[in-house]
This record gives C-alpha cells, structure tokens and sequence, in this order.
C-alpha cells in the first residue's frame, strides 16, 4: 500500500536525496512450499536507522538478505538508490558494493590477515591502489578500537574483537547502507557491549543501517523506526518509544513480554 | 575424626626414570600385549635383516662382470652400475646424454625451490612453464646447434618426470575447473562436468592409454598421426583431471556457506570470490588427499610401458633382456624402487610439511 503510489517513478531518474534509498514493494519469498515473506512494503530514508526484530522464522533474517541478493525474492520489487535488484548480474553487483553486511557468525576470512580481510574488497572490487586501500583500512580499525591486531588471524582473535573487524571489513568498501544480520548473537555476553558501542557509533556518524537484532537497549538508544515482524509480515512499526510503551498488537506485547523478562532475568 | 588417608600413595613414575631401560619398560613392555608384539616384532627382525643384509650388501658385487656375480651369492650391483645410463636415459643417443642428464637436474632444483614457501609468487607458475618448455626443447634438440631427437628415443627418469609433471601441472587448473564445474548452479556447465569425470574415472587409465594409441588414430584423418607420447601424455592428463577434479570438490564442500556470503555481501565476483577466498581456503584442506593422489598419478605413469613408451620401468625390464647380463630382475626392481621411493617419500614429507607450516601461520598465538 505505502509503495502503490510511487510505481509510476522511472528507474533511471535522477537520485533524489529525499527520496528512500531503499524501496521495497510488495515482496514475497518462497523456499519451496513455504511462504517466508508476505508482502513487505517498506521504504528507508538516507540515513535511518531501522531495527527489526520478532520471533525466529519470521522472516527478518531473509528480509535483510534479499537486500543484497544473498536470497532470491519472487515476487515483488527492490529498488536500491535506484537500481532495482532482478537477475541482471550488474545490478546485484552495484547493489552489493553499497551495502555492506555483518553477519551473526562474522565470516572473516580465516587465510587472511585482519588488515588483508579489509583490503580485500576496496582492491578487488572498487579497484583502490593497495597503500590507500590499507591507509582507510588502518583508520576503521582505529574506529572499531583494533588498530593494534592488524596483522593478526581471525582465530587470534575474540568473538567481540571478529565482529569489531567485520564491520571495518563492511565498512572499508564506504557502503551507503549497513545491513547487520543478529551480530551480537553468537557473542559471549561480555562481548556484546563492545559490538554495541561500535554500531552505536555508527549510528551517530549518520549511517543508514537495517539492524536484525534482539538487544531492545541497542533499539531504544538509537532507532528511528522499530520493526516487529511474524510468519512473514511486518506486524507493527514505530517510533522506539511508542513501540516499547504502546504495542499496538497482541503477538508484539506477547513478544515484547517475553524478550523483556527475559532480558531483566530473574 | 576422618578416616581419609592424609597424603596419596604416590603414583607410577610416568618420566624416564631409569634411562634406556625405563624407556624400553615404558614404550615397548608396559602391557602383556605390548610385550607380545615387541617380542614379535623383534622375531620378525631376526628373520628379515640379516638375510637382507647379506644379499644386499655383504655378499654384493660392487664391480666386476656378470661371472662375478653369477659366482657370488649376493645382489649384482654391477649390473645396475653398467646398465644406469640406459635405465635413467632409456635408448637417448649415447653421446648426447648430457641433456636428459640436466633435465634432471634442472628439475630437481625446480622442484627444490618451489618448495619454499616465500618464494610462492606470480613468477613461479610462469618459471615452470619456461623450465618445462625449455627441458622439452633440451630433449627435442633441433635448435641451437642440437642436434635433433626423435621422442620415441626418450626414456628413462626424464620421461617418467615429464609424463607425471607437464600432466600434473596441466591436469591441475583443469580440475580446479571441473569442480567448480560440478558445483556450478548452471545446468550445462554442471552436467558436463559430471559427464566428463564419471566417464574418466569409471574406465581404468590402461584402458585410456590403449584407446589413446589404439583408437584415437582411427577417428584421424587419413595422413594425420598425432605423437605417440603425446597421445599417452593427454590420456594422462584426462585421468589426472577426473581424479584431482573429485579431491578438489572435497575441499570445497567443506568451506562453510558464509564465507562465499561474505565475499559475495563485499560485491566480489564469482571469480575473484572463487579465487581469493574459496580456492585457498579449500586447497590447503586437501593437501593430504591431493599429494596422495600425486603420489599415486606420479607411479601411474609406469602403465605407459603397455603402449611402448620407455619409462623408467620400461627400461629397466628392457635391460634385463641383454643376454650377457641376463637374470638379474631383482637388482633392477629394487633399483628402480628406491627412485620412485625417494620421489614419493619426499612429496609426502613436503606436504606433511606443508600442512604444519600453513596451520601455524592461522594459529593462535
């Protein structure tokens, strides 16, 4: 419905700074038999900062990965900065090179070096001479406070301390939007908050970021928009402050009551 | 009041306690097992060694005449001695053997400093191409004032190296190829690879030498006639392909999902992601599989004798037939033995090598 009025728009228009730089219309996904997304509309403005969140199998994950074309969707349209993502192979690439990703299990690349994983891309794919892809890298590592394990392997490394240089890696490509796909769930809980800091961080530079996550303080802090989602539909979406204190729907208080309490802990 | 008693009897002394003998108690008798099979194992000894010992070495001629040895008991070193050019060269022109000879040797240094690791850069793939193009024109002759010879007169070691390496190092990107291949999402591409390694593997490599030599001239054109060896090099190569081609997609199955997400999130091709992230990753898992089956391709090479190429087993047998020196096999076997022994024991103990040396690199400090 919200997407039904901006059909007419010509793909190759000129790149309006107001308009979303996400636009997503009336997707569906099928794996197989099963429907995973039912009709998602959602638009996402330069520099908002969504958090999704709902119960597992709901589709959030799948949501964030058809973005980039990690997942296949069936019907329905994405269009990133304007370029809509189809089978054309140039439009996933040029998709792909804006938005960076981190995902829940890192997926550093284990042969290479901390500095070598963030290199990695920048030269491979944007084409940068390597001494000014390692000078930007070498800055983000600063940023994400890792400077010091440059030269380090990932498995020298703590969960906290790998996801920190995921998001450098994302990062080093200067992505326009950052998707992030439960990063801190595969964390030991001490290591959550140095994630968190780095995002929060992230997230007041001005980054556009989709945030698939169940950490509400993480949302409460900087969210613009909270999504909650259930077997395949965005249920509820709102400010962080009208979705914690007034769900509109039974299924978010349910789950809100349930991740809350289970947050606060005995 | 507890009845525990306040300090443990103390254990059995694990450490070399009484040098040799406590060693000895603790490695090789420490159970009526382990006793059992030491003592078998020395029996064993004692009936081998001595007997070995004295055929080889202590009753052996050195030097000296096939009179001599028939007289002797031992093993006919002499034989070997008098008849080591035409197995190492096989029937290579008698005054030119100085170039199979450098072959050789220009092989063993090339093979000697591809094994350092530091010296893996963009130039080696290249120096091979240009050390194996320049060893098959040192063979050919026919420039630079060589003169020419004919590849039906080569033989011996250099043949047995060139066949195992130029198919190796060209069955190599091949069968990176056909993995990929066989994992690819196209239908085409993926049922091609399929076709091409069921059908190599399912057919022994004799088979394929025999259609190489036998059937392939048939399908020729009248007048057209492709080199035997090189027949036998490309059916070589086909075997090798099919067979590294499985080994390889081995090492790829096992690389987790993500980190093709990962390279494909970062905007990477399907080549770059393949190259820079998947391929390594899931070569070096393979080494132990990969060098077995280098080591099994490189002794493969033998079967080329059954088409009348003279590889080093070819000659060797062909030098038994020399009726001044006639029935001295075993000589000749154990001979060429330890050649294909030394060249399988020293890949095995590189890649074992290998392994440690690139774990170590990713290890925890």
């Amino acid at each position: 419905m919200v997407g039904s009025q901006h059909q007419a728009q010509p793909e190759a228009s000129m790149i309006d700074q107001d308009a979303p730089i996400i636009r997503i219309e009336a997707l569906h996904k099928w794996y197989g038999e099963c429907h995973v997304l039912r009709g998602i509309d959602l638009d996402v403005g330069r520099g908002e900062r969504i958090v999704i969140c709902g119960p597992s199998g709901s589709g959030k994950s799948t949501l964030i990965r058809c973005l980039n074309r990690l997942e296949e969707h069936q019907q329905g349209r994405i269009v990133v900065d304007g370029t809509e993502l189809t089978n054309n192979i140039r439009h996933i690439d040029a998709v792909r090179r804006e938005i960076g990703m981190v995902f829940q299990h890192f997926n550093l690349f284990p042969h290479l070096t901390v500095l070598e994983n963030c290199v990695l891309a920048p030269i491979r794919v944007r084409r940068q001479p390597l001494a000014e892809a390692q000078a930007t890298a070498r800055t983000l590592l600063e940023r994400v406070r890792i400077a010091d394990f440059a030269d380090r392997y990932p498995s020298q490394l703590s969960g906290g301390q790998q996801q920190r240089v995921a998001i450098a890696r994302a990062l080093a490509m200067k992505p326009k939007v950052m998707l992030f796909d439960e990063p801190t769930s595969a964390l030991d809980p001490e290591m959550v908050n140095e994630v968190l800091e780095v995002m929060i961080g992230l997230a007041r530079d001005g980054m556009t970021m989709l945030v698939v996550t169940h950490e509400m303080g993480f949302a409460k802090s900087v969210a613009d928009r909270v999504l909650f989602m259930d077997q395949g539909e965005i249920i509820e979406r709102a400010a962080p402050t009208d979705f914690f204190t007034h769900p509109q729907s039974e299924r978010t208080k349910l789950f809100l009551s349930q991740i809350l309490n289970h947050t606060i802990g005995p | 009041m507890t009845e525990r008693p306040v300090a443990l009897p103390p254990s059995r002394p694990r450490g070399p306690d009484a040098g040799a003998l406590g060693w000895l108690r603790a490695n090789l008798f420490n159970s009526w097992g382990n006793t059992l099979l030491t003592v078998l194992i020395l029996w064993g000894l004692a009936v081998i060694l001595p007997p070995l010992v004295r055929w080889g070495f202590l009753d052996s001629v050195m030097s000296g005449d096939a009179a001599a040895c028939r007289a002797a008991d031992g093993a006919c070193w002499a034989f070997i001695h008098e008849k080591l050019l035409f197995i190492l060269f096989g029937t290579y022109p008698h005054d030119q053997l100085w170039r199979p000879g450098l072959v050789v040797l220009v092989f063993i240094v090339l093979l000697t400093v591809s094994c350092d690791r530091r010296l893996w850069r963009h130039w080696l793939a290249p120096l091979w191409l240009v050390g194996l193009g320049g060893m098959g024109v040192l063979m050919a002759g026919g420039v630079l004032g060589l003169p020419a010879v004919e590849d039906s007169l080569w033989g011996g070691l250099p043949l047995t190296l060139g066949l195992a390496t130029v198919g190796l190092v060209v069955a190599f990107p091949i069968s990176i190829l056909l993995a990929l291949g066989r994992r690819s999402t196209l239908p085409l591409v993926r049922g091609l690879s399929v076709a091409w390694i069921e059908l190599i593997r399912g057919v022994p490599l004799i088979s394929l030498l025999f259609m190489a030599s036998v059937m392939l001239p048939l399908f020729l054109p009248t007048g057209v006639t492709i080199d035997k060896l090189l027949r036998a090099q490309v059916a070589f190569i086909l075997f090798a392909s099919a067979y590294l081609a499985e080994v390889i997609r081995g090492g790829l199955q096992a690389i987790p999902k993500g980190q093709g997400e990962a390279a494909d999130a970062l905007g990477l091709g399907y080549w770059q992601k393949m190259v820079a992230i998947i391929l390594p990753q899931a070569l070096s898992l393979v080494i132990p599989p990969l060098v077995n089956t280098f080591i099994g391709l490189f002794k493969d090479t033998s079967l080329v004798l059954v088409i009348g190429l003279f590889d080093l087993l070819r000659t060797a047998k062909s030098s038994l037939s020399d009726p001044f020196w006639h029935g001295f096999y075993r000589e000749a076997y154990v001979f060429i033995g330890i050649i294909y022994f030394s060249f399988c024991f020293f890949f095995a103990r590189y890649s074992r090598w290998l392994e440690a040396n690139i774990k170590h690199s990713q290890k925890p400090l």
